[in-house]
């Protein structure tokens, strides 16, 4: 290793950022030095694209200073972040697909003139592709590029901006794993010719491999900086998930309990038999999902997000095809069945953002609250919409989530806070008294007291029998309120743990791609 | 409205200034600075333009006989706005208006000549429900291709008016083609009990009723029925709707056979009542002002009917300006633009009409 421990290139100290009352980041120091790939790990949501976006000015720190080779800067725009050597390789985002790789580039050049000189950076690229082993044929429309190809041309475009500091986030999830070990030798080029690297991920295999140093974070907060050569996986695993175990003796209305291994004798509520998904528009590819769920128990789903969760749900609702296996709703094979007769069926959904798939803009509270049941509402003859029946009913189901004070019927959604749309279509979803609910993240963006009414909803709606599948990051909810854990990685189910089994380190391993003991 | 100011506003003030006066004022200036613009292309061209608007005055509302000229107007614009609006409220654009008039036309003009001299409420049943559905099959052409996730409707239905005119052509001057007149490629006049009835000794006809009424009927739908609430989910979120069950695909193919059925409606008011045969290029881009009318109305159904009345004045005012003033016809044109200018650029500055 030859790092200057002498001379920082990148220094934060205190960096704070705050979204309204929510801290993304607290007190963030962290110091990076040219020669070195540096690490910042953490689970989703503890802080990581927050810190990133600060860094290369997207974002602008609410507290606290960034340094730069000694000097404090400030980074209004990522335009100014480029000029001062900071770089952000994107995975897909900043590509156009009809052009030609090396118009790409040109693109982005920071010197970029009227008229551009195709030749001369053409063997500006080359003479970079070289020495860093990156492969690329720059006369290839962009379109026509693999995904490996499209991350060398993304390095290539931020390397010729004269970038010293490169940040690399998530860079390996789009890479199959034989491309990963030459993205990894790209690495080791760079650091030897002194660049500094930002390496951010989740993955700890590849953190053991390739970083320096690694700081962990947790709740937006930095929870440890470890040198490689000292980090042991489970000391990470510790400090990404917190030190105290999760106490499981929290849940305060118990479930009959369920003998697990007279399932087979019970009809699941809803059930996926083998099935595969093919991955659509940058989702996840589902492999061989076998799952059960039974009325009255809670099942949680760990993993980390966007390993399979949305996917999972999205074929047990019918929006997506399969294709292999079955899938059964209640007894019956519903493999063809469409959403809206699943839906009538007794599947609810919580999704995972309000907003964009569980309400209507420009709708009212109360249109909101019957999304999809609107058949039964109807009078002559049911073409015609009964409003002050709606009115009613979604006055009581929203009395049954809010303790207090429920929002107006005729307020349009868009004009609610986060948590009182979460609030609201929790009440709708849970008061069609659901055999089966799809539980998203169901108390994300809740305080901490509405967070914890949000659990005990769940465990009311699993008392009166609903069959509950529950994704969430938070361990410590999951262990809670679960029955069951399964944990997704890579869209397939790696575990499937009874409660005795629930251990934050075994899963912490399991979620992160470590082989089941 | 941005959203912001509507955040900031309580939900009970909202109600009658900003829903009712915030609108209509804007809209009035609107159409004063097109107003004021289109006088200095006039006296770019040397005319007076208060005498140009009093001309247009006098003969669109001054008399009588002016008046109902504009109702004759109003009634293919108000059919063509209606089709654009009902597909924009589930989310689509249609730009085929054009094309569904001339095709609903068409098969209207195959009944009449087909089917000869029938009992009058019978032949004018026959023109209507053909057109209806001459226009409503067009359409679903790009309904069908938009559903399948294959093609943008905006592209299909904006080529497809091409297609339109040059397939009525190849009938006009071919099969169809009246042969005792030999300069005029028309076909022969249709038999009497095809003409729509008209009011007393007016040119206005029965599209007025049929324009009026689908006005009405989408208003009441749209507000009121199930299907009117599964439209506006779909087209307020359409990845939501999808996700509770809503038939989307149902929903956008049906919309845009019913838009094209009435913009088929227009055709037929046109032939049937107006010109008596078909003729090439009847339709002097009622669809695309149609479309201009919709977004100038925010797609309600009642707005347009409102804004059909006034782009059916300045339409009127175009040919009268052509004669008392001796401008070329396309002048008018400038307005209408000026016009569209206007409200694209308050519909970008919102995003939200």
């Amino acid at each position: 290793m030859n790092i200057d421990q002498s001379k920082p290139l990148l220094e934060t100290r205190g960096l704070t950022k705050r979204f309204g009352a929510f801290v993304a980041n607290h007190a963030i120091d962290l110091v990076v030095y040219a020669g070195e790939v540096h690490a910042i790990l953490g689970e989703n949501g503890a802080g990581k694209s927050t810190l990133m976006k600060s860094l290369y000015g997207f974002h602008q720190p609410s507290a606290g200073e960034i340094w730069l080779k000694g000097q404090p800067v400030t980074i209004p725009s990522p335009e100014t972040g480029r000029q001062l050597g900071i770089g952000m390789v994107f995975q897909n985002f900043t590509l156009i697909p009809a052009m030609t790789a090396l118009e790409n580039i040109a693109l982005f050049l920071p010197d970029m003139r009227g008229r551009l000189n195709y030749a001369a950076i053409e063997k500006r690229v080359q003479a970079l592709s070289e020495r860093y082993g990156l492969p690329l044929d720059l006369r290839r429309r962009v379109g026509a590029l693999a995904i490996g190809e499209r991350q060398r041309l993304e390095i290539l475009k931020v390397l010729l901006s004269d970038a010293r500091i490169l940040i690399f986030d998530e860079p390996t999830s789009v890479l199959a794993p034989q491309e990963v070990e030459g993205f990894f030798q790209v690495i080791q080029r760079l650091k030897a010719d002194g660049y500094a690297i930002l390496f951010i991920t989740h993955k700890l295999p590849e953190v053991m491999a390739i970083a320096d140093r690694i700081t962990v974070l947790r709740h937006g907060a930095v929870a440890g900086l470890l040198l490689r050569a000292e980090a042991t996986p489970a000391g990470i695993i510790r400090l990404m998930l917190g030190k105290t175990p999760p106490q499981p003796t929290e849940r305060k209305v118990h479930a009959p309990e369920i003998d697990q291994p007279n399932h087979s004798a019970r009809t699941a509520r809803a059930e996926l038999r083998g099935v595969t998904v093919l991955p659509q528009g940058g989702g996840v590819q589902l492999t061989a999902i076998n799952l059960q769920l039974f009325g009255g128990e809670i099942v949680g789903v760990a993993g980390v997000s966007g390993n399979g969760q949305r996917e999972i749900g999205d074929a047990l609702l019918g929006l997506l095809p399969l294709a292999q296996g079955e899938r059964w709703i209640a007894g019956q094979e519903a493999s063809f069945w469409s959403p809206a007769r699943i839906r009538t069926s007794g599947v609810a959904c919580i999704p995972e953002d309000v907003l964009q798939m569980g309400a209507i803009r420009g709708m009212t509270v109360a249109e909101n609250m019957i999304l999809g049941e609107q058949a039964r509402y109807g009078m002559v003859g049911g073409a015609v919409m009964n409003w002050p029946r709606v009115q009613i009913a979604a006055e009581r189901a929203l009395s049954q989530v809010f303790a207090a004070k429920s929002p107006r019927l005729d307020a349009l959604v868009e004009t609610l806070s986060g948590g009182n749309l979460q609030r609201v279509v929790v009440a709708r979803e849970v008061g069609r008294q659901p055999k089966v609910l799809l539980a998203y993240y169901p108390a994300r963006g809740l305080d901490v007291a509405n967070a914890e009414a949000m659990r005990q909803l769940l465990l009311r709606c699993q008392s009166e029998g609903a069959g509950i599948l529950f994704f969430s990051e938070d361990m410590e909810e999951l262990f809670a309120l679960s029955d069951r854990l399964l944990v997704l990685y890579h869209g397939r189910i790696v575990g499937n743990l009874s409660r005795s089994e629930f251990d934050v380190h075994r899963v912490g391993h399991l979620m992160t791609g470590g082989q089941s003991s | 409205m941005t959203t912001e100011q509507r955040v900031l506003l309580p939900n009970n003030v909202e109600d009658i200034f900003t829903v009712v006066f915030v609108p209509v004022i804007r809209t009035i200036a609107m159409l004063l600075f097109a107003l004021i613009a289109f006088g200095l292309v006039l006296l770019l061209f040397g005319k007076n333009p208060l005498q140009a608007y009093s001309d247009i005055f006098r003969n669109t509302l001054g008399s009588r006989y002016a008046f109902s000229e504009v109702l004759v107007k109003l009634i293919p614009l108000l059919l063509c706005a209606l089709a654009v609006l009902l597909p924009a409220r589930l989310g689509l654009v249609n730009v085929g208006g054009e094309g569904q008039i001339y095709l609903g036309a068409w098969l209207a003009t195959w009944g009449a000549l087909s089917f000869g001299d029938l009992p009058r409420p019978l032949a004018l049943t026959a023109v209507l429900v053909l057109g209806f559905v001459g226009g409503g099959l067009w359409a679903a052409i790009p309904a069908f291709l938009r559903a399948r996730g294959w093609l943008n409707e905006v592209i299909s239905t904006l080529l497809l008016n091409y297609v339109a005119i040059q397939f009525i052509n190849y009938f006009i001057f071919g099969a169809w083609r009246d042969p005792e007149s030999a300069n005029f490629p028309q076909t022969v006049k249709f038999a009497d009990s095809y003409r729509l009835p008209q009011f007393s000794d007016t040119r206005v006809h029965l599209g007025l009723l049929l324009g009026l009424l689908a006005a009405l009927l989408i208003f009441l739908v749209l507000r009121y029925t199930r299907w009117g609430y599964a439209m506006r989910a779909i087209g307020g979120n359409p990845e939501a709707a999808l996700r509770h069950g809503f038939p989307i695909t149902r929903y956008l193919i049906l919309s845009m056979v019913i838009a094209g059925g009435l913009a088929g409606l227009a055709g037929v008011g046109e032939v049937m009542a107006i010109q008596g045969r078909l003729r090439p290029a009847f339709s002097p881009g009622y669809g695309y002002v149609g479309f201009l009318i919709s977004w100038l109305a925010g797609h309600s159904p009642m707005g347009a009917v409102g804004m059909a009345f006034l782009l059916a004045i300045i339409a009127l005012g175009g040919d009268t300006l052509q004669i008392t003033q001796n401008v070329p016809f396309s002048t008018v044109n400038i307005l209408m633009a000026l016009i569209l200018f206007v409200v694209l650029g308050d519909f970008f500055r919102s995003k939200k009409v």
